[in-house]
Formats: C-alpha cells, structure tokens, sequence
C-alpha cells in the first residue's frame, strides 16, 4: 500500500504550488468581480484603482499564476505517485523552480499594483511596462523551465530502472505536457530577452511589434493546451479509477497526447487573423493545422465516454443511455470534472469559429473571446483542477474528505455551472452584436448600439457575482482539506487499462522522432513568414505608458 | 495499432467533417477570394503626418459610388471623428496609429481588423443601410481606451 502514497516531502512540494495557485485563486477572482460590476455602469472602483489595472492583475494571477502553479504541483505529485518518489535531486529542482516563480510573480504583481505596468497580461508591445514587470514574468518562466527539468529527470532516471517497459501513463502525459510548455515558452523567452527587457531597461529605443506579437501568439496558443491538458490527464487517467471503471485504450490517450504535442505550437497566427502585417496564405496554412486538434478532442471524447458506456453496463444497464444512471453523480471528484467536460462541448465549437478564417472577423476581439475562454478555462479546465482538489490535498496532507464537504463540493459545482452559464451566454450574446472585449464601462457618448449591450452586461455582473461565491466555496473546501478534515487515508486514484485494449506501441515513447516532428511543424509554420516580417519590417516603435 | 470499429466509423466522420469545414473556408478565401484583412504595406509610425494618403484623412471620392476613406488612429481619437458616406458605396478603407496598437471595428458590420504601428490596414466595405454606425477601439490601448470612437453616418445624399 506505502507505494501507493505520493512521499511526505514530494506531498509538501506539491502542496505548496497548490497554495499560491489558490491564493491567486481568490485575488484572481476578486479581479474579476470589480470588472464585471464596473462593467454594469452603476459602480465605480474607489480611490486610484484603474480598471486596466484590475484587468491586469485578473488576467496575470489567474491565467498564468494559477494555472502554472497547480498544474506544477498537479504533475509533482502524479510523477511522484506512477513513477515513484522523487529523489533529492529532482526535488530540490522542484523547489527551486517554486521559488523562482513565487518570487517572479511577487516582483510582477508589485509592479502591477504600483500601478506601473497596466498592460495586460498579454503586454502587447509598443505599450512599455516597467522592467520589473518583465524580469518578474521571466522568472515565472524560468522556474517553470527548472522544474520541468526536474521532471524530465525523473522520468529518464524511471525509464533506465525499468528497461523496456511501458511508462506509467500518467507520467507520459505530464512528460508531454512539460515538452510542449517548453517549446512555447521558447517563443515567450525569446520575446522577453531579445526584445521587451532591452527596450524597456532603456538599452535600444525600438522594438519590433509584429516580431512581438508574433513570438507572444507562437507561446499563447500552445500555453491554453498546457491548461487543457492536466485536464485531460484526469478525464483519461483518473476519472475511470474514481467511477469503478477502466481506462479504454492506454494507446489511443498516448496517440491523441501526441498529436497536442504536433498541432498545438504551430498555430498562433489564428491570434493574429486580423492583423495586417502577414500574408493570408500563411494564415490559411496556420488556420488548418489549428483544426487538426480537432482529430485528438474527437478521441478524448469517445475514450471517455466508451469509459462510462463500458462501466455502466457492467453494472447492468440496459438500453442505449441506461449507463448514464448508473454513473456516480453523488462524489464530487467525478460530478465536477463531469461538468467540466459538458461545458468543452460548446467551448470547442466556439474555439472552431474563432480560429476560422473569416469568421474570425467578426468575433475578433469583442467579448465573445472573453466568453469563449471563460468557457475553456474558467470552466472545463478548472472544474477538473477543483475535481482534483477534492482528492489530491487530502491525500497529501493524510486526511479525509467529509460527507459534509463532499456535498458543498456538488453545490460549489452547481453554482460555478450556473454563474458561468450567466456569465458566459451574456458575453457571447453580446459579443456577436459587437461588444468590445478589455474595454471599462462606456456607452460611446450614448450610441444606440452601445446602449443595446448594457442588458448583456447586467447579465455578465450577475453571472460574475455567483462565479465569487463559488471561489468563496471553493477556498472553504480547499482550507478544510488542507488543515481541518479528520485525519484518514484518502486514495490518488490512478486507472487500469481494460482488459481488452491492445498492447502500447513503443514508438509513442520515440522522443526523438515525435521532437524532430514538432520542430518540423513549426519551422515550416513560421520560417518564411518570420523571414518576410523580418525583410520587411517598418521601422521600430518606442514605448508608450499611456495609463 | 488497434482501434475499436465505433471508433473508427467516429474519427472517420470527424476527419470528414473537419475536411468539409477546412474546404468550405479554403474556397471562400482562395476562389471567391474572402481574405482576412492583410495588408503589407509599411509606414513609419513617427511620419504618419507627413505620409500621403495619411497627411489628409478623409473620405475621397475615386470612382462611381467608389470612395477611399483614410483614417489615423492615436490614443485616444480616431481622425476624422466623424465622416459621411453616401449610401451603397463602396468603400476602400486605410488605416494606421501614430502610437500604441488599436482596433477598428464597426459593430454590426464585419469591418474588424487590428491596427498596428508600422503597418497599414485595409478593408473593403460596403455600405447598404442608412444609418449612424459606432465605430470603435477594441484592443486595450491605455486608460482612454473606451473613449476612442468615431462615427460613420450612412446617407442618401451626401452635400
């Protein structure tokens, strides 16, 4: 059974990661409620607090503090639990790297409260932030760069005590993930060294905007992946084990992890579909290899479901639905991620049109996007990382998840569905009549069409309000988890393959050809357009602090 | 490699129907020619004053019910702030910033494209409704960045 228990000091390492995800948690989403309540025309912020700078601070604690670190923390522990405890090495490596990033986000997070770097969380260039802003984020990313290290460590160190045997599933996912992480945030380093951090310390007077943005896209598409994928982790690895079940096809999970890997970096210019510096040829290529993730989310969801089907039926359903019944809609640690994959239906089809070519003109930057990922990530992705919570802390800290809590976890569920369901319907609503997206409270001197989108916002508030008790819930459930729960044994579920599922090819662990693949893509994605905006480029732009 | 038969008969029809998706959207862009808005054309961001057709923003008239209209961006203004447009012209749109990033958008229409220092922008419109049209920033440009507008007022008989 002890092998089965992730070690008391892997448990510590993951479980620090797993506080500051939640602290940005709540701030994150404190954020968020003055937006949207500014955004109803009838609050303002007091004192000097802008709304930029609270759109800032939103954008960088949840969509890069949070995410990182829980899905570091996340990946920590399953490593340590299907490929064995960690050794001093690697955790020291781990340890480092959650300095280095808790110490960037400390160093970011000043600057933005000083208000010296309103620049959102994307920080498009030729808006100039502080240097601190940027050597804070850097160091966000190096740390993350540390401790994937570390993990890479760990997985070699597994495959040469186990020749010729097949990797726990679980650590070939999170190996995934961090290669793909790695490759983008490339793109984001690039950025930060070559361009942001000289032009804004003073030491060149220009930057090159579209090279910019061009580098920030190449990273901010593959970076929702390294969100969604954890995700995934626990949709194929662990919700089988949690509802009784087994896992469909260990080959196919790896084959759909593989093709995140290929289609996911290579794709940015569908960020950029507007923009008139690149050629539209290229983005129709960048826009088809967008839609080849189609073919593995497509997978996941007959994997998943052929899971439940399989199970229910072996529990005696009858029928062509009559396993849904049978699924265990009483435990938290499978109604959330549940949910969360209900809410991907709709959030990938609205992926679909916005990466379209032309469609895109019309969504382009008005609040639908925001609807859209508040659908992704606000809902599929962290309904499961909570769906985690519910197992992963108690099973560090060695304590036990009450009756009491399970079912404040169905209700947190509940109301989180229900206010992103407000929240979400009204942004997309208003963003097909043309509401902008990042833009404070304005009716545009009265325009008619302006005053048409403030309904949608009174909607966006009430959703938003009921999304703030839900994080309120949430850290009610996490600190009981954490510190108050009765001590017990509370297990990290981790699936079975189905009997019946062939034998795992080992080309699925052939780094060298899948690497050598990813590359391929993306030279032949980004090399002749990087040459002509290079060739081509207008003169540099200085910097602006226009807040 | 194994694959169950239901999930074949599943990913062959996802395959299909992404192909279906990916053709439907490669003829209209490649053969009726419904292009994103792309234009390579450069500027330098500091002489946009001096750099004709930017020196004069302004709706100019270049065919039968053609018109070019250019437009300068800079935080927090649109120049011209207001223009009139004969209805059922077609009109050749340009535009620029003199500073940070915008966007152009006229909610409503499909008239969205990003703006950037160093490029221009371009689209093609036409405009078949009477009517006042908004037309605004959509891209976080600093803290008057929901303040920049201008307006396009669609009319039968321009004076």
């Amino acid at each position: 059974m002890w092998s089965n228990k992730v070690d008391r000091k892997d448990g510590k390492l993951a479980m620090a990661h797993l506080y500051v995800a939640f602290i940005a948690l709540l701030l994150g989403g404190l954020a968020g409620l003055l937006q949207v309540l500014v955004r109803t025309g009838e609050f303002q912020l007091p004192g000097n607090i802008g709304y930029y700078q609270i759109l800032t601070v939103h954008g960088v604690l949840l969509a890069l503090v949070l995410t990182t670190f829980f899905i570091i923390g996340f990946q920590f522990a399953g490593l340590s639990r299907t490929a064995g405890t960690l050794s001093s090495g690697v955790r020291k490596a781990g340890w480092i790297g959650f300095w280095l990033m808790t110490i960037g986000t400390a160093i970011t997070a000043t600057f933005i409260l000083l208000n010296e770097a309103s620049v959102l969380y994307t920080f498009y260039a030729p808006l100039q932030a502080h240097p601190g802003f940027y050597i804070g984020l850097t160091l966000v990313v190096v740390g993350s760069w540390v401790s994937g290290f570390g993990m890479f460590t760990h997985y070699s160190k597994w495959k040469k005590t186990n020749k010729g045997k097949v990797t726990p599933l679980l650590s070939f996912m999170v190996i995934i993930n961090m290669v793909m992480w790695l490759v983008a945030t490339l793109g984001v380093a690039a950025a930060m060294l070559v361009q942001f951090l000289p032009w804004s310390l003073g030491f060149v007077d220009t930057i090159d905007v579209l090279v910019s943005r061009t580098l920030f896209w190449y990273f901010g598409h593959p970076l929702v992946y390294f969100w969604l994928l954890p995700a995934y982790m626990v949709w194929y690895v662990i919700i089988p084990k949690i509802i009784g079940g087994k896992i469909f096809s260990d080959a196919l999970a790896r084959l759909s992890f593989i093709l995140f890997l290929l289609f996911s970096i290579p794709v940015g210019f569908h960020h950029q579909l507007t923009e008139p510096g690149i050629d539209p040829t290229w983005k129709f290529i960048q826009v088809a290899l967008t839609f080849m993730v189609v073919i593995p989310s497509l997978m996941t969801a007959f994997s998943l479901f052929a899971t439940f089907e399989l199970y229910g039926r072996s529990k005696g359903a009858t029928g062509l639905f009559g396993w849904f019944k049978k699924l265990p809609w009483g435990d938290a640690r499978f109604f959330a991620p549940f949910v969360g994959m209900l809410f991907f239906i709709p959030a990938g089809a609205g992926g679909l049109v916005n990466a379209s070519h032309q469609l895109n003109q019309v969504v382009h930057n008005t609040i639908w996007v925001t609807g859209h990922f508040h659908l992704t990530l606000a809902t599929s992705v962290i309904l499961t990382f909570f769906g985690i919570a519910y197992w992963l802390i108690p099973h560090l800290t060695g304590r036990v998840m009450t009756k009491a809590m399970n079912k404040l976890a169905i209700v947190q569920t509940i109301v989180w569905s229900v206010g992103m369901f407000f929240m979400s319907s009204a942004m997309h609503a208003a963003g097909l009549l043309g509401a902008p997206r990042r833009s404070s409270f304005s009716t545009y001197g009265d325009a008619p069409q302006a005053l048409e989108w403030i309904p949608y916002q009174m909607f966006q508030a009430i959703g938003g309000s009921i999304l703030f008790l839900g994080i309120i819930l949430i850290l009610i459930i996490v600190i009981n988890l954490s510190f108050f729960a009765p001590k017990g044994e509370t297990d990290f579920p981790i699936g079975e393959t189905a009997e019946q599922a062939e034998k795992t090819p080992a080309i699925f662990e052939n780094w060298k050809l899948w690497i050598g693949v990813t590359i391929a893509l993306i030279l032949f994605a980004y090399t002749v357009p990087f040459i002509d905006m290079i060739q081509n480029a207008p003169p540099g732009s200085k910097g602006f602090k226009f807040w | 490699m194994h694959i169950h038969k239901f999930e074949k008969i599943w990913l062959i029809f996802g395959i299909a129907t992404l192909l279906v998706f990916l053709s439907t959207i490669g003829v209209s862009a490649f053969y009726l020619g419904n292009q994103p808005p792309s234009c390579l054309v450069t500027i330098d961001p500091e002489k946009v004053a001096e750099t004709p057709p930017f020196n004069e923003p302004g709706l100019k008239q270049v065919g039968e019910n053609e018109y070019e209209l250019t437009m300068v961006a800079s935080a927090f203004h649109y120049e011209p702030s207001h223009v009139q447009i004969p209805l059922g012209a077609t009109v050749h749109i340009s535009v620029t910033t003199v500073d940070v990033i915008h966007g152009f958008q006229v909610p409503g229409t499909n008239i969205n494209m990003m703006v950037e220092p160093g490029y221009v922008s371009t689209l093609t419109a036409q405009f078949n409704r009477e009517g006042e049209f908004l037309v605004l920033c959509n891209e976080y440009c600093g803290v008057g960045h929901h303040m920049m507008t201008s307006t396009f007022e669609v009319i039968k008989n321009v004076e």
